[in-house]
C-alpha cells in the first residue's frame, strides 16, 4: 500500500498557494572555481624543509621553487615560514627545480612531517585530510605528484578495501561533457514535481546549535552553485537561508525542535530523522554551552540548558505510524519530496521496504560509522552496521521486491572522498549524502571536541560568536565548491574509465569492484 | 514501577597529572612574546594551565599533557615554531589488550561518573579482533521503550543468579515447585579477585564498599578474609567468598548468613555444594571454572549437573584461554557455551557468570550478548585508580602511582563511578536495542551483528570467498 496521498496531483486546486511554489525569489551562485588558500598561518604539510645554519640566504631556493614554497620577500634579509603546503616532496627529485640536490651549500633537509602521527585516524588518514584541504583550496583532484594516498583510509575494511576493477581501455572514448552525474530524486511518479540534482550528493543534516550559521550558509550557498541541496538538520534554519530554499532540507527529527509549519512549507524536500549513525537508537543531545541566545530562540527553548531528542519519534511505533507523519507533511506542503533517514540495524532492509510503502520518495540510509557532534564513544563505535554492508542488504531487497526504481536510495555515514562515493553508488546506491568532508574542507581537522565547551576550537561546530569569525561565507562556500568541483571532476574520470555515460549506470555495479579480502571469483552479472 | 536503581556519583579528581595522547613541542628561544597560543589559539586554555601547572610543580618528572590535538596554535602560532606529537610516554602505556586508549577512558570515566561522550565520527578501525568483531543491533522504529540515563521509561539491568526451574507446576492453582534460591544483584557487574601479581591488599575493604554502594557483590579468596575487618560482618551480603581446591570451608555461622559463595572446579564438585547446602540450604554455589584447553567442555559437563546452579567461567586479564599456543578469546568461549547449553535445553536452568578480558562497558554488554548472564571485572577498576598498566608491581617493584597509599574516599569514590558509568552506558545500548531488561539480553544475539557473519552475507554473495582475516 502506498501513501494515501500518493496521487494528488488532480487536487492541485484545492492548494493553498504557498504551498506550490517557492516563497521568495531564489539566490544564484556561481559554480566558478576559484583558488580559496587555507586560513591558517601555517598549513601542515605532509614533508618539511628544515633550513640549517648553513644556509647563505642566496635566495636560490625561492628562485628556482615553481610552487613558492620558500618565501624571501624583497626587502627583508630573512627567509619568512615556507609555504610546506604546496612542496610536493621527494617526487620532485626527478624535477630540475629540486631545491635540496641544487642548494648551493646543501643547507636543506627534507623530511616527513613526524607532525602527522598526532593528526587524523584509522578512518581519516593525515594523506585524506591534507589532500581534502588541497581540493577545497583549488577545485582539482591533487596532482599525483604530491604523493597523497587519499583514495582510502586505513580503517583496514569496508570500503577502505573495496577497489575499482578498471578495464585497461575503456569501452568507448567519452570526453567529459558526455558524462552526466546527475540523479533524480523522485521515482515514485506521484505527481510531485522532479527533482534532480547535478551531482550525485548532497550535504548532511548539521544543525544551527552543532555548526555555526556561517557553516550552514556557505554549505548552503554551495549546494545552490552545484544544484543540490543541504540539510538543517534539526533545530530550524535562519531567516538568512531563504534566499536557498531551494536547496534546502529540512529535517524534522524526534524532538521537533525548529519545526513549524512555515519552514515545512518553505523547501523542496523534508527529511523525517528517525536515526543518526554516530548514535543510533539514541536521540540527539545539544549540550548546553551550545543553546545560545540565538539557538534557544530558534528552537524555542531555553536558553544553556542541554537539549535532548528522544529517541524514537513517540509518535511512530509502525510503519502506518511512520505514514501517518509523511501524510502530514505531504499535506502542508505539496510539492515537497519526502526523505526518511534510518540507521542501519540488521533488519535496515525491512525497514527501507516499510518506508518505501508509506509514501517516501527517498531512504536515506545513515551508518554505523557516521558523523556526529556529539555522541556516545560507546555508541559510535558498537551500533548497527557500517554503511557498506547496508546499502548491499537494502539495494539487494529491494530489487528482490521489485520496487528498486521507485524508490531514490541515499547512503551516507562515512564516505569521504569521491572514490567513496562512487564505490557506495557501485554497491547498490543511488546518491550519498556527505558532511564531515565539507567541515573538513573548511578547516576541520578531526579532533574530536565538536562537544567540548564553546565548540568546535577550529571555528566550525560551534556557536560562540568569537570563533565563528574564523569563517567567512565567501570563503566557505569557495572551499565547499571546490571539493565539490574535485570530486565531479574525479567521478567522471572513474565514469570515463568505465565507458559510463551517466552516474546511474554504474549504480549495483558491484561486478566492477574487488575486495582485497576475497577471492574475487564470484559471477554477479 | 520499583524504585529506579541509582548509584550516587560525584566527580573525584586525579591525585597525578594525566599521561595524555598529545604534547606540545616548542622552541622558545625564537618566540616572538606575541602570546597568540596563550590567547587566542587554545581555546581551551591549556598554556594558562600548564604554567600554572609547571608553578606549582612538586614532582621533576611529572609533563602536563592535556593538549586536545586541535592544532590551532601550531597553526596560528606567529612564526611557526610549535608541533604537536603524540606523547610516546602514552603510547608506552598498557598492553596488547588494555590499549592507551582503553586506559585513559577509564581514568576520564573514573573521575568523572560521565558517559564518554566526543564529537566527529568513529575514528578506529572498521573490525578487529575479540569484541571489536561485532556490533551491537538497534530497533529503528518499534521498540517497547527508550530511557537513556535520562530517565522517562524504566530499563531494569538487575540479573539473577541461581538455579532456575525448567518448568513451574501447579496444584490446586498453588505453585507446587520448590524454587531454589537465587541472588538477584542490580547490575550484572561482580568485582572478581585480582591475579595475585596484581593485589593490593589495602584495596580489600574498598572493593566491598564499592560492592555494598552498587550493590552487587564481590569475590575474595576465603583465605584472604582478614583483609577485610569489620566490613566482613557488616556487608556480608555483598561477598562470595571464593573456596580454593584444598580450601577449608568458611565456619558455618559465615555459610549461615552469606548469599553467594564460590567454589573451585574439582572432581568432587557435587559433594562439595552438598556440604554447603547441608549447612545453609538458600546458599547459592557457584563453580569457577578456568577457562583453559578443558575449560569450555568442562563448563557444559557441569552444567548438566542437576545441583550446579552457577558457573563462573574466568579466562585470563585479557579474555585470552589459559595455557593454550593458540587461545580463544572470552567472546567465542563463551558463545560456545552457551549454544551449546541452549542445544542441551539447560540453558535457562543454570547461570554462567563470565571474567577476563571485560575492559570497557561495550564488552560487557557483548559478552552478555554472547551468553553470559552477568560478568565480573577487576583490572578496570585497577586502571580507574590510575593504575599505567607498568606491571611494576606485577614484577615485585614498588607502583608509580602509589596504589597502597590511596584514600577511602579516593578509592571508592572513583571505582563506585566506573560502575555507575558503566551502567548507563550499557542502558544507553540497551536503549538503542529496545531491550528492557539486562536479563533478556543474555545471548539475544539476534540483537547482534557478528562480522564474520554479516561479511558473509553482503561481502561473500559479492566477493566470493574471505582470503584473510
Amino acid at each position: 500500500m502506498e501513501g494515501s496521498l500518493a496521487k494528488e496531483s488532480a487536487r492541485k486546486d484545492i492548494l493553498p498557494g504557498n504551498t506550490t511554489k517557492t516563497l521568495v525569489p531564489q539566490v544564484e551562485v556561481a559554480r566558478v572555481v576559484k583558488p580559496a588558500p587555507p586560513r591558517y598561518r601555517n598549513e601542515i604539510a605532509k614533508y618539511i624543509i628544515r633550513r640549517s645554519s648553513d644556509c647563505t640566504l642566496c635566495g636560490k631556493c625561492a628562485e628556482i621553487c615553481p610552487h613558492g614554497v620558500h618565501v624571501l620577500k624583497p626587502g627583508y634579509k630573512l627567509f619568512s615560514a615556507p609555504h610546506l603546503n604546496v612542496c610536493v616532496g621527494p617526487s620532485c627529485a626527478q624535477t630540475d627545480h629540486y631545491c635540496i640536490d641544487l642548494c648551493p651549500n646543501k643547507a636543506l633537509q627534507m623530511v616527513e612531517n613526524p607532525m602527522l602521527k598526532a593528526m587524523g585516524d584509522y578512518r581519516w588518514t593525515p594523506d585524506m585530510l591534507m589532500a581534502t584541504w588541497r581540493m577545497a583550496e583549488t577545485g582539482e583532484p591533487p596532482s599525483p605528484e604530491y604523493g597523497y594516498d587519499y583514495q582510502t583510509g586505513a580503517s583496514g575494511g569496508g570500503l577502505d578495501r573495496l577497489r575499482f576493477k578498471f578495464p585497461e581501455k575503456p569501452p568507448v572514448e567519452l570526453s567529459d561533457d558526455e558524462i552526466d552525474t546527475s540523479i533524480v530524486l523522485n521515482r515514485r511518479d506521484d505527481g510531485r514535481p522532479q527533482v534532480k540534482i547535478d551531482v550525485p550528493w548532497y550535504g548532511g543534516g548539521m544543525s544551527f546549535g552543532s555548526v555555526s550559521n556561517v557553516i550552514q550558509l556557505s554549505k548552503a550557498r554551495a549546494a545552490a552553485a552545484f544544484n543540490t541541496f543541504t540539510c538543517t538538520g534539526e533545530g530550524g534554519y535562519m531567516e538568512r537561508m531563504k534566499p536557498y530554499d531551494d536547496h534546502v532540507i529540512t529535517q524534522i527529527a524526534t524532538g521537533l525542535f525548529g519545526v513549524r509549519e512555515e519552514t515545512i512549507q518553505r523547501v523542496r524536500i523534508v527529511e523525517f530523522k528517525y536515526a543518526q549513525g554516530a548514535k543510533p537508537g539514541l536521540g540527539g543531545h545539544l549540550l548546553a554551552d551550545k543553546v545560545t541566545p540565538a539557538v534557544a530562540k530558534m528552537r524555542e527553548t531555553v536558553l544553556g540548558i542541554s537539549l535532548f531528542s528522544p529517541f524514537p519519534f513517540h509518535s511512530v511505533y509502525s510503519i502506518e505510524d511512520h505514514q501517518k507523519h509523511i501524510d502530514w507533511i505531504k499535506h502542508i506542503n505539496r510539492r515537497t519530496l519526502i526523505s526518511t533517514k534510518v540507521s542501519t540495524p540488521n533488519d535496515v532492509d525491512m525497514v527501507a521496504v516499510g518506508s518505501y510503502s508509506a509514501g517516501t520518495h527517498i531512504v536515506h540510509l545513515d551508518g554505523g560509522y557516521g558523523g556526529t557532534g556529539a555522541a556516545p564513544d560507546i555508541a559510535k563505535k558498537n551500533i548497527a552496521m557500517p554503511i557498506e554492508y547496508g546499502i548491499v542488504k537494502v539495494h539487494r531487497f529491494l530489487t528482490d521486491e521489485g520496487i528498486r526504481d521507485k524508490v531514490t536510495l541515499i547512503a551516507s555515514g562515512g564516505l569521504r572522498t569521491a572514490h567513496d562515493i562512487a564505490k557506495a553508488i557501485a554497491l547498490g546506491a543511488d546518491g550519498v549524502v556527505v558532511g564531515t568532508s565539507e567541515l573538513v574542507a573548511l578547516g576541520c581537522i578531526r579532533c574530536s571536541r565538536c562537544e567540548s565547551g564553546r565548540g568546535c576550537p577550529r571555528g566550525i561546530a560551534t556557536t560562540d560568536a568569537e570563533l565563528a569569525r574564523d569563517v567567512d561565507v565567501e570563503w566557505g562556500t569557495q572551499r565547499i565548491i571546490n571539493l565539490y568541483s574535485a570530486w565531479r571532476k574525479e567521478l567522471v574520470g572513474i565514469l570515463k574509465r568505465f565507458g559510463m555515460r551517466s552516474i546511474s549506470e554504474l549504480r549495483g555495479r558491484a561486478d566492477l569492484l574487488m575486495h582485497l579480502d576475497y577471492t574475487n571469483d564470484v559471477e554477479t552479472r | 514501577m520499583p524504585k529506579k536503581y541509582h548509584i550516587d556519583t560525584k566527580r573525584i579528581p586525579p591525585r597525578l597529572p594525566k599521561t595524555g595522547k598529545f604534547g606540545i613541542v616548542d622552541w622558545r628561544e625564537d618566540c616572538a612574546r606575541c602570546h597568540n597560543c596563550v590567547k587566542k589559539a587554545c581555546v581551551f586554555d591549556r598554556y594558562r594551565q600548564e604554567m600554572q601547572f609547571i608553578r606549582d610543580l612538586d614532582e621533576f618528572s611529572s609533563m602536563f599533557f592535556e593538549c586536545m590535538g586541535c592544532f590551532s596554535c601550531v597553526q596560528k602560532c606567529t612564526k611557526g615554531l610549535l608541533a604537536l606529537t603524540v606523547n610516546p610516554e602514552y603510547e608506552r602505556m598498557g598492553n596488547g589488550y588494555y590499549t592507551p586508549d582503553i586506559i585513559l577512558t577509564t581514568w576520564n570515566q573514573a573521575e568523572t561518573a560521565g558517559i564518554p561522550v566526543s564529537g566527529a565520527g568513529y575514528r578506529g578501525k572498521f573490525t578487529g579482533s575479540g569484541f571489536d568483531s561485532m556490533w551491537t543491533d538497534m530497533s529503528e522504529i518499534v521498540r517497547p521503550t527508550r530511557d537513556g540515563i535520562h530517565g522517562r521509561e524504566y530499563i531494569s539491568t538487575a540479573v539473577d543468579i541461581g538455579r532456575k526451574p525448567k518448568v513451574l507446576s501447579f496444584e490446586n492453582g498453588e505453585l507446587a515447585t520448590v524454587l531454589p534460591p537465587l541472588v538477584d544483584v542490580p547490575v550484572p557487574i561482580l568485582i572478581d579477585m585480582f591475579p595475585a601479581e596484581y593485589r593490593f591488599p589495602n584495596l580489600v575493604p574498598m572493593l566491598l564498599t564499592v560492592a555494598h554502594r552498587t550493590g552487587t557483590m564481590m569475590v575474595i579468596d576465603w583465605e584472604d578474609h582478614e583483609l577485610l575487618g569489620e566490613y566482613r560482618t557488616k556487608y556480608l551480603s555483598n561477598i562470595i567468598f571464593y573456596v580454593g581446591k584444598d580450601a577449608l570451608l568458611p565456619p558455618a555461622e559465615i555459610l549461615a548468613k552469606s548469599r553467594l559463595i564460590e567454589i573451585a572446579d574439582s572432581e568432587d564438585v557435587e559433594g562439595w555444594i552438598g556440604q554447603l547446602k547441608a549447612v545453609n540450604p538458600d546458599l547459592v554455589v557457584a563453580v569457577r571454572v578456568e577457562l583453559d584447553s578443558r575449560g569450555e567442555q568442562r563448563s557444559m559437563e557441569l552444567a548438566l549437573s542437576p545441583v550446579v546452579e552457577v558457573i563462573h567461567i574466568v579466562a585470563d586479564i585479557n579474555g585470552n584461554q589459559v595455557g593454550v599456543e593458540r587461545p580463544r578469546f572470552i567472546k567465542d568461549m563463551t558463545r560456545h557455551i552457551h549454544t551449546s547449553l541452549v542445544k542441551e535445553g539447560v540453558r535457562d536452568e543454570i547461570t554462567i557468570i563470565a571474567g577476563g578480558g571485560i575492559a570497557l562497558a561495550e564488552h560487557m554488554a557483548k559478552e552478555i550478548i554472547c551468553g553470559a548472564d552477568a560478568v565480573t571485572i577487576n583490572m578496570p577498576l585497577l586502571i580507574g585508580l590510575e593504575c599505567r598498566f607498568c606491571t611494576s608491581c606485577r614484577d615485585g617493584f614498588d607502583c608509580p602511582v602509589k596504589i597502597e597509599s590511596i584514600t577511602d574516599e579516593y578509592g571508592v569514590g572513583r571505582m563506585t563511578n566506573l560502575i555507575a558509568v558503566w551502567h548507563d552506558q550499557l542502558i544507553e545500548v540497551m536503549g538503542a536495542m529496545g531491550m528492557r531488561e539486562a536479563r533478556r539480553l543474555r545471548g539475544e544475539t539476534g540483537r547482534a551483528l557478528f562480522f564474520e557473519d554479516i561479511e558473509e552475507e553482503t561481502f561473500g554473495r559479492l566477493f566470493g570467498k574471505r582470503i584473510s582475516a
